[in-house]
């Protein structure tokens, strides 16, 4: 079986928070004890949505060491694929849900003297699990949060209550904006900064930080990416003898998975590098769109991360 | 002999490349003897605005070409250990954005690349360009004593004096190669020294 350790789950509390984010709680189902993790880590939902099995990746933002539940936030999206629709419409508290053991790819450097939070919208949710687990060790740590409106804040009171000296907010809709040089400048030595938000802020931080001189392993950040629809596409699996075909909202490794082939995945977002596919023959346009592979790769014709990438053209073979 | 051509070796073994100027808002460009060349190759007037060189120069002649760069700061030490304190302190008041350059013997540039990885930079991030003595910072498995400037294989330790083999297995937490005992299983046992390299 492909992807990490799965956990049966109960829905036990369900809190909106605003008109587009809602809580969601998970306990174990046999009342056993949940593993910690590490702040930055998500888990992967299984989302049974009639003949579709969706599994999305969400950041845990609970305590890492508080073992009794879980906890993520979901953002409403309306013109998404229907994973975050699914999550506010369909679940109920009580249902029983599969979650995945908790897997890191946006972890804190803990040789960093202190760490440096930007946050963008939802981006704040692997914070929230951070910054608790920075209050156990005594850790230096601030945030910088952007966020559209007061009403569209999620967490701020909770952050500016707890963390007044810590924490810093930004209101886009009164024209409040992080001066990013301006901070980065000055910052001590051993400084890391981390950022969680759209593709624009991750893009304006990482090149703000390096033009500063700042290195790049000192430079963290997280992006999920959802798989985006496309113009529907034929794959040849190699290994497994199968044509199958992937349909306008579904992703190649979910087809992959629709039709019994177990394809390798963690953190279906682009980021983790496990569902590198290897192309064995191909006639037509390749719509990569992971961070994973280098450009080179993306060139190359030779591979593909079927998480979040596409195909337009005649004939796609694949080694799977 | 500035340059030398290390021989392939383990992963542990570090590996030294050619100074380049980076962007950032400060410079701290450390060197030791020959050293000095690189630094004052990889110099340029915009860098040396914000620099900060420390340099030991071992009975070399580098200084006046040194102070004609023109750095923001310049400081000479007797030796490195004359140095630590210093290099310690501006690693100490230091911010994000510093490049750091170091140029010269091994031992020098591993024990300042400690400095700066304690003081929170990457050791990825700091640049290391070999020149001069391929003389090595070794330390006793045994006894933990640290002999500098090993140059010959096999080498006595100089606090325990057990005779110790060099190897390639380096530590970036002591800056130091590791020596091991060479004769433990046939005492007196001892293959001629010879240089490291030969």
């Amino acid at each position: 079986m492909s992807g990490a350790q799965k956990i049966a789950v109960t829905v036990t509390e369900i809190v909106p928070l605003n008109e587009l984010v809602t809580r969601f709680k998970f306990e174990p189902t046999d009342g056993s004890l949940l593993p910690t993790f590490s702040g930055g880590a998500h888990t992967v939902v299984e989302m049974k949505d009639g003949a579709i099995t969706r599994l999305n990746p969400y950041s845990l933002m609970s305590d890492p060491m508080d073992q009794t539940a879980y906890t993520i936030s979901v953002r409403r999206d309306d013109v998404g694929r229907g994973g975050s629709l699914f999550m506010h419409k369909r679940v109920k508290v009580g249902d029983q849900m599969t979650i995945s053991y908790p897997v890191n790819l946006f972890s804190l450097d803990l040789r960093a003297k202190k760490h440096l939070f930007l946050a963008g919208g939802i981006g704040i949710t692997p914070f929230m699990a951070q910054i608790k687990q920075l209050e156990r060790t005594n850790g230096r740590w601030e945030l910088h949060y952007a966020t559209r409106s007061v009403a569209l804040g999620s967490y701020v009171d909770e952050l500016t209550t707890k963390h007044p000296n810590e924490t810093h907010i930004y209101y886009d809709d009164q024209e409040q904006r992080i001066d990013l040089k301006n901070l980065l400048d000055g910052q001590p030595l051993g400084t890391h900064v981390y950022v969680c938000g759209p593709k624009g802020m991750i893009d304006w931080v990482r090149k703000t930080a390096t033009d500063e001189g700042w290195p790049r392993e000192a430079i963290h950040y997280e992006e999920f990416l959802a798989p985006k629809s496309g113009k529907p596409f034929e794959v040849k699996l190699a290994i497994s003898n199968k044509v199958i075909q992937v349909g306008e909202d579904e992703s190649l490794l979910e087809a992959m998975e629709r039709e019994g082939v177990d394809a390798p995945y963690l953190c279906r977002g682009g980021a983790c590098g496990q569902c590198e596919t290897d192309v064995i023959d191909y006639s037509g346009t390749f719509i990569h769109r992971d961070h994973w592979l280098e450009d080179a790769d993306h060139k190359s014709g030779k591979k593909i991360m079927p998480c979040v990438s596409r195909f337009e053209g005649k004939t796609l073979v694949l080694d799977r | 002999m500035s340059k030398f051509e290390f021989p392939p070796s383990i992963k542990s073994r570090p590996i030294y490349g050619t100074l380049e100027p980076r962007k950032g808002p400060a410079h701290l460009l450390i060197a030791d003897a020959v050293g000095a060349e690189a630094i004052i190759e990889v110099a340029t007037p915009e860098m040396m605005r914000t620099a900060h060189i420390i340099y030991i120069p071992k009975g070399t002649e580098f200084s006046e070409k040194l102070r004609a760069l023109n750095p923001a700061q310049y400081y000479e030490g007797a030796s490195y250990a004359a140095s630590v304190s210093r290099i310690h302190k501006v690693l100490g008041d230091a911010k994000m954005g510093l490049q750091v350059y170091l140029a010269g013997t091994e031992g020098m540039m591993g024990q300042a690349q400690l400095e700066a990885t304690n003081a929170g930079i990457p050791h990825s991030a700091i640049q290391l360009e070999h020149r001069g003595s391929v003389a090595r910072r070794m330390q006793c498995v045994h006894c933990k004593g640290i002999t500098e400037d090993v140059e010959v294989d096999p080498f006595v330790c100089s606090h325990c004096g057990l005779n110790l083999f060099v190897r390639d297995h380096y530590s970036r937490r002591i800056a130091a190669y590791q020596g091991v005992c060479i004769d433990a299983e046939d005492l007196g046992n001892v293959p001629p020294s010879k240089g490291i390299y030969e």
